[in-house]
């Protein structure tokens, strides 16, 4: 058995956070999705301090990744963290990584299209279809499996595929 | 003393709007797995997590604020939704309301939705800082939601035979209890007033000018509805006090 370890760096805390996946999309990291803010160390302590900011107000998954993150510290053996929520800047999907967009089309999700919240214009935005690439697809649904997806449908090779929000 | 009083001020106003949300969102939640149609199901469904996500970052700002007023105070968001009784809530009468009919349910959500969404953008001047952060948090959701209702009013108003006179019964019915939302806020009724109009324009309805308003939701004086809510929602704190899962 790993003996405890006090130490880490914020580097070494980094490369833990992104073995943490997001339990609703396992492919992604929750760096690769931007929900981590900030690593520090609490108050020159020891004490590592890992700051996230929801999805969603209402997102689910939050209470399941504040316990991941735990356990992911606790198997490499560090067991002086403490996780805090920041709401504000409200997160947005422009802190999703390139890699996390790959990854998520990858799974069969399209990434999100924009830079800007998409409720004014979800309806005329195109949509490549993460399955066959086509742009000839259309709005199903402006809420999907979870609330940070809308639902589409490729006109081309018919597959309904979940569309991540711009927000 | 005038610090305290601000203090107290400030609570309630957190409760206020903390008790809306949970209200709302639970009222909205009983549609669940009876939606029209699967993507309603979802979409409304979604809309209360929203509502319910924010009523839990507002309990727990108010939890924070109690301990500032009284530090020997430890009620917790749980003990704020699960064990207080009917008078001690705050919400509008509007949101208590039942569901009714799928018209009904998207009037209520659309008229609720744009009184959030205007009441939070007056938030981002606050001075509590937490309550900046949910409100700016909220309004991204809430801008969904007033989008997702305003298009539902307009296609049922504007629809078939049937569906323009469920909804002209939903404006009557639930017109009286709009005056409630903008009480105390004046200078947002306009606002509120100018989008209703717009979208009641093209969903061919007018609004009622001199109809009876009623209040009391803010007072704790609520209608025979929460009772029967609250009833549902909290026993499983009230049979089995402080259980887990």
């Amino acid at each position: 058995m790993e003996t405890l370890k006090n130490k880490i760096s914020i580097a070494e805390a980094w490369s833990v956070l992104q073995t943490v996946k997001d339990p609703e999309i396992p492919v992604l990291s929750i760096v690769d999705l931007g929900i981590v803010r900030a690593v520090k160390f609490e108050d020159e302590s020891d004490k590592i301090e890992v700051v996230i900011t929801p999805t969603y107000s209402g997102c689910p998954a939050m209470d399941v990744i504040s316990m991941s993150i735990r356990m992911e510290f606790m198997n490499k053996g560090y067991t002086s963290i403490k996780i805090s929520q920041q709401l504000s800047p409200p997160w947005t999907t422009d802190w999703m990584t390139d890699e996390g967009k790959q990854k998520l089309k990858e799974y069969g999700i399209a990434p999100p299209v924009n830079k800007v919240l998409d409720s004014q214009h979800l309806q005329n935005l195109c949509v490549p279809c993460p399955q066959c690439n086509s742009y000839d697809t259309h709005l199903v649904s402006e809420f999907g499996s979870t609330a940070c997806k809308a639902l589409f449908q490729c006109d081309d090779c018919k597959e309904p595929f979940d569309y991540f929000k711009c927000h | 003393m005038e610090q305290s009083n601000n203090l107290q001020e400030q609570i309630e106003m957190v409760m206020h709007l903390a008790d809306n949300s949970l209200i709302m969102g639970h009222r909205l939640s009983e549609w669940t797995g009876h939606g029209p149609a699967l993507e309603q199901d979802i979409a409304l469904t979604n809309i209360a997590l929203d509502l319910i996500g924010q009523a839990r970052l507002f309990y727990q700002h108010a939890a924070h604020l109690l301990q500032m007023q009284d530090d020997k105070n430890c009620l917790t968001e749980d003990d704020l939704a699960y064990l207080r009784d009917a008078p001690e809530f705050k919400n509008f009468l509007l949101v208590e309301l039942p569901n009714n009919d799928w018209g009904n349910t998207i009037l209520k959500t659309f008229f609720f939705s744009c009184w959030q969404y205007f009441y939070y953008k007056s938030l981002l001047n606050s001075a509590d800082e937490q309550l900046v952060a949910i409100a700016e948090k909220s309004l991204k959701e809430i801008a969904y939601h007033v989008r997702w209702s305003s298009e539902w009013v307009i296609r049922l108003g504007d629809g078939t035979p049937e569906s323009h006179d469920k909804m002209q019964h939903a404006v009557w019915r639930l017109w009286p209890y709009t005056g409630e939302l903008t009480a105390d806020k004046p200078e947002l009724l306009e606002c509120w007033r100018q989008k209703v109009i717009e979208v009641f324009t093209e969903a061919t309805f007018s609004t009622e000018e001199k109809a009876y308003m009623h209040k009391g939701g803010k007072q704790g004086i609520h209608t025979e509805h929460l009772g029967y809510l609250l009833a549902e929602m909290q026993f499983l704190q009230r049979a089995y006090p402080g259980c887990t899962w």
